[in-house]
């Protein structure tokens, strides 16, 4: 990580679509707008974070904007890493996607199950990825589980089409 | 073992025969037309016993090669994620454990990792080497079962139970430190929850005489095996600049020849404090990736040695009485140690709130936990960034233009742990 001095050089080095650095904990984060994504992260492979660890989604329910997706991003000769955030609303969800290549520079190949596995969760919508959908849910579900509206438990579980018919033929 | 039978006039009649089957490819389709040409899509599981799991991918194939493959995700989702957010920061660690069901330590030290950086709480030493002697019989443990499921794949079965043989006595251990054989509970928030046992330290020590002595024997089984070598020898490569891009971590990098390993380059509970080699490959085949695994067992059997000889004495859990529970027997006596078990056990600690991503080297790459808290005493967000899941993306750069039979042996020497990918 760099320390906090550093995080805010990093900050000043990339300009004005830094919103704020956070620095807690020995971790540092950029937040960012959200369509400055790509452009941000082709400048963070510049200066040697070439290496993007993992992409997270996060609901901040009941703040708006509500979601969020956290890009870890990590350089491998300094052993240093730096964590890029943004924030998009509820009702307009949508993010730049990072995983094809594009004229802003390469893309990150490893972002791609990543963000499918955010869209499938939280409903992001990442803009411009190759084949956003659903990854872990049932393609015909209905609704973002990992939301923090939603609710935990009380929905049937259905094992079998037999079963669904079954409970069918009981109601 | 190689040596191909030779014409010779001992032979009989069948050897010939079987001797004049020629397995290249035929000059011209049968029946004429493009027959050779065309594209067969194959599914290939969920149920299927060489994908390691319920895994289900759609195979383009031309012939026998390999064009695409698609890999379907998905059939064991059980929302640990979902269901972790519904419970005490304590009450997660049974929970997660049960995500990459091979690594259990792995996924509870991401996790209590995480909370650790958030809540500040210093480990104790003692701890931290008792954590380290867990987690390296875990990964000896998982390579083992990784070793003979992949043997299996590839025709040699009795490896299989010999791993299994050994992987007995790890649990058995196991099971002396914590109570269980699997899904242990044994880390927690600030240490462990037990110190180990009497006998736990002589058991451990026969193990570590035992392991090298049969991981020789592995080697010597499967390194004499035509079979098998020639099924992992340059198939499948892919060099380390993609497997970066990729985001592949592990021994499947280090297999390529990046002696990238977390636990020397970023040293977390005190793995600085050991001599240890990270094993690394040439080319990235399916060999080197065979060759890697088997080459760790042998380097955590020397970590497992030297935390043992150094472990030190003191506290093996926090005493901070806000995180961690008071011993049994001070709740007879204490008062104060009775509220506190309460408040632990009723609600749990409450954490200031704030972000952490906590990685660690798992026996399949970078295993991380993101753990974002808004201040209560059940996480906001806990996120695990599990290597078999992002390692998967890496399986159609390897096998395209491939055998079929060759993706089995690339899958295998992949290591998915279904648990993680799906979570």
């Amino acid at each position: 990580m760099p320390d906090a001095t550093g995080l805010e050089l990093l900050a000043r080095e990339l300009g004005d679509t830094v919103r704020e650095t956070v620095y807690f904990r020995e971790r540092a984060t950029l937040v960012i707008d959200p369509p400055a994504i790509r452009a941000t992260l082709a400048q963070l492979r510049a200066r040697g974070y070439t290496f993007l660890a993992s992409v997270h989604g996060v609901d901040h329910y009941p703040e708006e904007p509500r979601l969020g997706v956290v890009y870890e991003l990590l350089d491998m000769s300094r052993v240093d890493r730096v964590a890029v955030k943004l924030r998009v609303p509820l009702d307009a969800p949508s993010v730049p996607s990072v995983t094809a290549d594009t004229a802003e520079g390469a893309g990150w190949p490893t972002a791609n199950h990543q963000e499918r596995e955010i869209y499938d969760m939280f409903g992001v919508v990442f803009e411009g990825h190759p084949d956003l959908r659903r990854i872990l849910m049932p393609e015909d579900y209905e609704g973002h589980p990992q939301r923090r509206d939603f609710p935990i438990g009380g929905e049937p579980v259905i094992f079998t089409l037999d079963e669904a018919e079954w409970l069918e033929s009981r109601a | 073992m190689s040596t191909t039978p030779t014409e010779s006039p001992g032979l009989s009649a069948y050897r010939r025969r079987e001797q004049s089957i020629t397995l290249s490819p035929l000059d011209e389709p049968r029946g004429g037309g493009e027959t050779s040409e065309e594209l067969l899509t194959l599914n290939f599981g969920p149920h299927h016993p060489a994908t390691h799991g319920v895994l289900r991918l759609l195979v383009t194939l031309q012939g026998e090669i390999v064009r695409d493959v698609k890999p379907i995700i998905g059939y064991v989702h059980t929302g640990i994620e979902k269901t972790a957010e519904d419970k005490a920061y304590w009450k997660v660690i049974p929970i997660v454990e049960r995500m990459d069901y091979l690594a259990y330590y792995f996924n509870a030290m991401a996790y209590v990792g995480a909370v650790e950086k958030l809540v500040e709480v210093e480990v104790p030493k003692r701890a931290q080497y008792l954590r380290v002697i867990h987690l390296e019989l875990n990964r000896i443990a998982s390579h083992l079962i990784w070793l003979g499921t992949s043997a299996l794949d590839l025709g040699a079965s009795s490896i299989f139970l010999y791993c299994l043989r050994e992987r007995e006595l790890i649990l058995d251990l196991f099971e002396m430190s914590s109570g269980a054989r699997m899904h242990t509970r044994y880390f927690q928030v600030g240490g462990v929850i037990e110190d180990i046992p009497a006998g736990f330290a002589p058991k451990l020590r026969e193990f570590l005489k035992i392991m090298p002595a049969r991981a020789d024997e592995y080697g010597a089984i499967l390194n004499s095996n035509e079979i098998l070598l020639q099924r992992l020898r340059g198939t499948c490569p892919l060099d380390a600049d993609t497997l970066l891009s990729l985001g592949v971590s592990g021994p499947l990098l280090r297999a390529a020849g990046n002696p990238w390993d977390l636990r020397k380059a970023d040293p977390y509970s005190s793995y600085d404090d050991f001599q240890f080699k990270i094993p690394v490959g040439t080319v990235g085949d399916n060999y080197d990736r065979f060759a890697v695994r088997l080459a760790e067992i042998y380097e955590s059997v020397k970590i497992v040695e030297q935390a043992l000889d150094g472990l030190p004495e003191g506290p093996h859990i926090t005493p901070d009485r806000k995180i961690a529970l008071p011993p049994r027997h001070e709740l007879a006596t204490s008062m104060e140690a009775l509220i506190h078990h309460f408040k632990l056990v009723t609600e749990g600690f409450r954490v200031p709130p704030g972000e952490a991503y906590n990685p660690i080297e798992s026996p399949r790459g970078e295993l991380a936990c993101y753990v974002r808290s808004d201040g209560s005493s059940k996480p906001a967000r806990v996120h695990m960034r599990d290597p078999s899941f992002v390692n998967l993306q890496a399986l159609s750069h390897m096998v395209q233009g491939s055998y079929i039979a060759d993706m089995i042996a690339t899958i295998a020497m992949l290591d998915p742990i279904l648990g993680g990918i799906d979570r």
